[in-house]
């Protein structure tokens, strides 16, 4: 743990080139699509996107859980200098739950109804650390005191029916932190809880994500949750990342048109809204990908360059990284401000 | 702290296992149902006389007496004697064992190959599930009886034989709806939650899957016994089973057959003793059905 104090800069995950795909009777389906990014330790990256845009399955490529039909294709994940993609079933299992743990968006589902919640942290140490049913117990008890569950004790011996959802997601937190993971990875981990309670839950997160020092991979399609937790944010779209930035830079000076259109359909409070904004359109069957850029179908300034070629992600020079024709000096068409022009400051909408 | 103290004491009262929780809500409705309770009775009745039964009854059922042979039942002897004088009630009270014998060991058996089949093609599915309920499908294609018919004609007529034979056919069955729960439930995500915790294979199918499977297997097993009882008695009947003298049932249905004008009770109380335990069972097996799962009422 120390070591990773005195070296911040140090990258705990690198991802680089992933390709996953679906091999389905139709033919090959490109779910992830040659994703890039690094998550330095103790920081958080957020992966946003619409359902469908490959997030989940980003996740699961690193977990090694992506299962027939579908394959991880190329590219490669790098975990504290390991080859991940290289490490056999026997050795991504000492990893799993152990190094890199995963909180899944159900809290309702992700805990086996005939255990107690006890007996599902304690799994965890069973499976880890060797540790008899007695010792993981008692380690249990620990977690649960530190995810903040009242009257811990007696909660160890409940069942999964008897909890709240935001109890139930504590208890999931706890499984996961069990081991004491160098990297968390939350899929949509307030998704299916109360408006408070999310704001708990992200709390609680945000918390002992800096208590124990871990990195987090918070995958959401919400800005909302991004902008409270996340230190860097990579847009997905379609399998691909868009726009890839410190999340104060995407907030403040957004590039990509997907990106402002997100920010865009976010409800204001500032602001007299008819109606919610909203991005024409639907994200494309991933078996049915446009060939140029994939946002072009739904992105009002699209040219034909854009609906005929796929732009590269290319850096910015101001910490952002875009994946848009506007942004290069290739771009045929007039001069445009994407935020400006898209009407994301002033949000009128004719 | 005394009020937390209570707090969670009152807690642990109310705390129970979602399975005994389960159990209690199917003894509920199990005891609600007469003809299931009636089914139970009778089951826990035959087990009693299975086990007890040789110990209080007079006589030996293998020792021949010539001078009382072919006597109809009276109060020497209930059910009356068969073609070589032997008491019928002592022969069927000794003849109780062999059947649940048969009827439990072989189910027993049939299941726990059916359920590890079932459950491994269920979660590994591809070739594994292709190669395995392929061989399922050849076993169903044939009908029960003629199938454990071939199995005893080639390793021979033996009690020992028989119970292979049932638990042979009574695989396919097993691991069919076995692989089909096994399917619904590895979907689940909390199956997910524990593989992203590191757990083995091994541990997410007997750990994880298992238990929540468990009620259609219990049903399916109370049920195939049933079949079983009746599958041994056939093949008996037929000479491929139990050999004479063993008091079995089917063996003593197929000697009095030769004495159904004259001596009709003969063939009556064995004939009588399999309907009640057939019964017994799949009154049973259609409650417990019904109590666990309504959704496989048909």
């Amino acid at each position: 743990m120390d070591n990773l104090k005195d070296n911040d800069t140090k990258t705990i995950i690198k991802v680089d080139d992933l390709q996953t795909s679906f091999f389905t009777h139709k033919g090959e389906v490109k779910a992830v699509d040659g994703v890039h990014f690094d998550v330095p330790a103790g920081k958080t990256l957020g992966i946003v996107g619409e359902s469908g845009s490959g997030k989940s399955i980003t996740a699961l490529s690193i977990m090694r859980l992506i299962e027939a039909p579908g394959r991880v294709k190329g590219g490669s994940i790098t975990f504290n200098g390991e080859d991940l993609l290289a490490k056999s079933e026997a050795e991504m299992r000492r990893i799993r739950g152990n190094k890199i743990s995963m909180i899944f968006q159900e809290p309702m589902t992700s805990l086996n109804p005939v255990y107690t919640i006890g007996d599902q942290i304690a799994e965890s140490y069973q499976i880890h650390q060797g540790l008899s049913k007695k010792q993981a117990l008692e380690k249990a008890l620990g977690m649960l005191e530190l995810v903040g569950i009242p009257s811990p004790k007696a909660r160890l011996k409940a069942y999964p029916h008897e909890l709240s959802g935001g109890m139930r997601q504590r208890a999931m937190i706890a499984i996961a932190l069990a081991c004491n993971p160098e990297l968390l990875i939350a899929d949509e981990p307030t998704t299916a809880l109360d408006v408070t309670i999310q704001a708990q839950i992200l709390g609680l997160v945000n918390d002992l994500q800096k208590d124990l020092g871990m990195s987090m991979l918070l995958i959401t399609h919400d800005l909302g949750v991004v902008a409270e937790t996340c230190d860097y944010v990579a847009v997905m779209y379609a399998g691909k990342i868009v726009e890839y930035a410190d999340v104060n830079t995407l907030f403040a000076n957004p590039k990509h048109p997907y990106t402002v259109g997100l920010l865009k359909s976010l409800p204001r409070h500032d602001i007299d809204q008819e109606e919610l904004e909203v991005i024409r359109g639907m994200v494309p069957r991933p078996d049915d990908l446009p060939n140029g850029c994939r946002f072009a179908p739904r992105c009002p300034f699209a040219r034909e360059m854009c609906v005929e070629r796929l732009p590269d992600l290319e850096d910015q020079g101001d910490g952002n990284q875009v994946r848009c024709w506007i942004h290069t000096d290739q771009w045929d068409g007039p001069e445009v401000n994407v935020r400006d022009d898209y009407g994301y400051s002033e949000s009128t909408q004719s | 702290m005394a009020e937390t103290t209570v707090n969670v004491s009152t807690e642990e009262k109310k705390r129970v296992n979602p399975q005994m929780e389960n159990f209690k809500n199917v003894w509920r409705k199990l005891r609600q149902n007469y003809l299931a309770m009636a089914g139970g009775i009778l089951i826990v009745l035959f087990m009693i006389i299975a086990i007890i039964g040789p110990w209080i009854t007079t006589g030996d059922p293998l020792a021949p007496n010539v001078a009382d042979r072919l006597e109809g039942p009276s109060s020497q002897y209930w059910f009356g004697t068969d073609h070589h004088g032997r008491d019928i009630f002592t022969r069927i009270i000794h003849g109780m064992s062999i059947t649940l014998y048969i009827g439990f060991l072989s189910v027993f058996v049939g299941m726990i190959f059916g359920v590890v089949f079932g459950i491994v093609s269920g979660y590994y599915g591809g070739r594994i599930d292709a190669v395995i309920m392929r061989t399922m499908d050849v076993l169903l294609a044939f009908p029960g009886i003629l199938l454990a018919l071939g199995i005893v004609a080639v390793l021979g007529g033996s009690i020992n034989n028989v119970i292979i034979a049932i638990s042979i056919f009574s695989i396919p069955v097993f691991a069919r709806i076995v692989r089909g729960s096994t399917l619904s439930v590895r979907k689940l995500e909390y199956v997910d939650a524990v593989r992203a915790l590191g757990a083995s294979d091994f541990r997410i199918i007997f750990r994880h899957i298992l238990p929540n499977i468990m009620s259609p297997i219990i049903v399916q097993a109370t049920l195939r016994i049933a079949t079983a009882v009746l599958t041994a008695s056939g093949l008996s009947f037929l000479g491929l089973g139990a050999q004479p003298p063993t008091p079995e049932w089917g063996a003593m249905l197929a000697a009095g057959r030769n004495y159904m004008w004259e001596h009709p009770h003969i063939a009556l109380f064995p004939g009588l003793a399999i309907v009640l335990v057939v019964l017994a069972f799949n009154l049973f097996g259609d409650g417990v059905r019904d109590a666990l799962d309504p959704k496989l009422k048909s």
